[in-house]
């Protein structure tokens, strides 16, 4: 029934350039977040953060009552069992076929019998959709299968978190679709939390109950779904819009001259707040709040034609 | 200033660090014997024939000089003591050294480095799974098994390469060569190869593994970290070996002498 990550005062530099500072956030039992940001904010850091693969510089990620920034390297390794990740590029076991990859993990934790494993290993295959594949080389298959494939081996024990480091990038729109699909589903199945790092505005605005934004060294804003999608933020709404005009520029922020140019503009309307993605099987998740109920808690007026459609303000095709 | 100066001690200590990361992983268990026997015969595979190719010029160039020197003394009868002495106690680890770093070294950098970047590392971490005892230990245990036994093969082979020279070439009689085997050369020299050996498969694996453990950047990275890894071998080793024949002729007194 997944478990809360408690982020605290995170700060992470590599020698002496600051990667983000000051990161607070929880992210809630059981929901699914997303964490946004342009290129280069170290959202793939901040994933390998979480999971103890770089310790952070000052602060703490506490998981069940653990610090694992400062936690033992045999405490880290008893709480990673709690973690399922998908690598961005499904980061497969070159040597194995996908069936030995997908059973990695229950072979080297478990003491099951081979048909125990067999069993398991086929109901996640089909799950994400790679039955009759089982055979192949990671090397034999395409970058979609591989991140399938990735996604089966993460979830083989259960987990009760699960990351995603960029599941929608090199993917094509379509199976971006099913993808995300997918997420939810399992979602709604296992209950676990879920925290998606990405950089793709469709998956953001339709997918997560929270979204978190990292810009600019720190984290910009962390909230509800409608809190975001609403938002009169610069930063925020200029990402969650992709607009052109904003403080983010194409290196980094813009400089003071930029900024003045673009004074006068006026900022197009924000985009009306899709629906979000449901269960495939029509069953709200446990996590899932009614559309519009954070702006009516809050008394924001979400933009018109918000809640109508599941693909308002989306590119076409979704 | 001071940081870049301090820079190799960091990289020295990082390396003993992670070889003591090895010692402490090596009784942790369960032993990957799988992947033990797998690494010992791929290690095998890519060291046995081209060791067996070296050591034969080994051989053959220490009995030509050592023969020839000899010769000048009017002691042909030693030649055969003396080239075993040299291939036993030098040559034979020495070249099982060389192929060691150079093949299987390379090989272990390259793989493990490969794994890396393709985050299969951080992956198997994720998983609660610790690359240093899954992959790092059975590739240690196989390259210092497998030195241990090239080093015997290059011994027989360097010593008949020896005789085979000495006996064709430079016109010295089989029975001399063979009855002189232990005019000089004495049991502990056989020891104090194996052990070379064993020290000199120990160092290149465990550099091999940091370095590919370490490799980032990409595929070049790998390829740094594989050049890195061979050339590192190659110095350490030859100081290793230095140390310990300083250490040994203090202990061992030479036969005859």
């Amino acid at each position: 029934m997944g478990v809360e990550i408690q982020v605290h005062d995170l700060s992470k530099s590599f020698g002496k350039q600051l990667i983000w500072g000051d990161v607070t956030l929880t992210v809630p039992a059981g929901e699914i977040c997303v964490m946004l940001g342009p290129s280069g904010t170290g959202k793939s850091v901040f994933l390998k953060t979480l999971i103890g693969l770089l310790k952070p510089d000052k602060g703490s990620i506490v998981i069940e009552g653990t610090d694992i920034a400062s936690c033992s390297e045999r405490e880290l390794y008893e709480i990673r069992k709690l973690f399922g990740v998908l690598f961005q590029d499904g980061a497969m076991f070159g040597s194995m076929n996908l069936y030995d990859n997908v059973a990695f993990p229950l072979r080297e934790h478990t003491r099951k019998s081979e048909s125990e494993i067999r069993d398991i290993v086929m109901e996640k295959m089909d799950l994400v959709g790679l039955l009759g594949a089982e055979d192949k080389l990671p090397g034999e298959i395409s970058g979609g299968m591989r991140k399938r494939a990735g996604l089966a081996r993460a979830l083989v024990l259960d987990p009760e978190i699960v990351l995603f480091d960029e599941p929608d990038s090199g993917l094509d729109p379509v199976r971006t679709a099913f993808l995300n699909q997918l997420i939810v589903d399992l979602n709604a199945q296992i209950d676990a939390t879920f925290l998606i790092v990405t950089h793709d505005i469709n998956t953001a605005r339709t997918v997560p109950d929270n979204i978190g934004l990292l810009y600019h060294r720190h984290l910009a804003m962390f909230g509800p779904r409608e809190q975001l999608l609403s938002s009169e933020e610069p930063v925020v709404r200029q990402f969650l819009n992709a607009q052109r005009v904003g403080p983010i520029g194409m290196s980094e922020e813009k400089d003071a001259d930029e900024l003045a140019a673009e004074a006068g503009q006026e900022l197009p309307p924000l985009p009306p707040i899709p629906l979000q993605l449901d269960p495939s099987n029509g069953i709200p998740r446990r996590s899932q709040r009614p559309a519009g109920e954070w702006c009516r808690e809050n008394g924001v007026t979400p933009p018109p034609g918000s809640f109508q459609s599941s693909n308002a303000g989306l590119a076409p095709g979704v | 200033m001071s940081s870049r100066a301090l820079a190799p001690i960091g990289v020295a200590g990082n390396l003993f660090a992670f070889a003591l990361d090895v010692a402490r992983a090596l009784f942790r268990r369960p032993f990957q014997l799988r992947e033990f026997i797998q690494q010992a015969w791929f290690i095998a595979s890519v060291t046995i024939v081209p060791t067996a190719l070296v050591a034969i010029p080994f051989g053959a160039v220490i009995a030509l000089q050592v023969g020839g020197l000899i010769k000048q003394f009017g002691a042909q009868s030693f030649t055969g003591s003396a080239s075993v002495l040299a291939v036993v106690q030098q040559a034979a680890p020495i070249g099982t050294a060389l192929l060691i770093a150079g093949a299987g070294g390379s090989a272990i950098a390259a793989d493990l480095g490969a794994r890396k970047i393709r985050e299969e590392l951080d992956a198997m971490m994720v998983l609660g799974i610790d690359p240093i005892q899954r992959l790092v230990v059975p590739r240690v245990l196989a390259c210092m098994l497998v030195a241990f036994f090239l080093n015997g093969m290059v011994s027989v082979v360097g010593v008949t390469g020896g005789y085979v020279f000495n006996v064709v070439l430079q016109d010295g009689t089989p029975g001399a060569y063979l009855a002189s085997f232990t005019a000089l050369a004495q049991l502990p020299d056989l020891w104090i190869g194996l052990l070379k050996a064993l020290v000199f498969g120990l160092i290149a694996a465990i550099v091999a593994s940091y370095k590919g453990m370490n490799a980032n950047g990409g595929p070049k990275g790998v390829g740094d970290a594989v050049n890195e890894s061979v050339v590192i071998t190659f110095l350490l080793l030859f100081i290793a070996n230095f140390v310990l024949s300083m250490i040994y002729l203090q202990v061992v007194p030479p036969k005859g002498g």
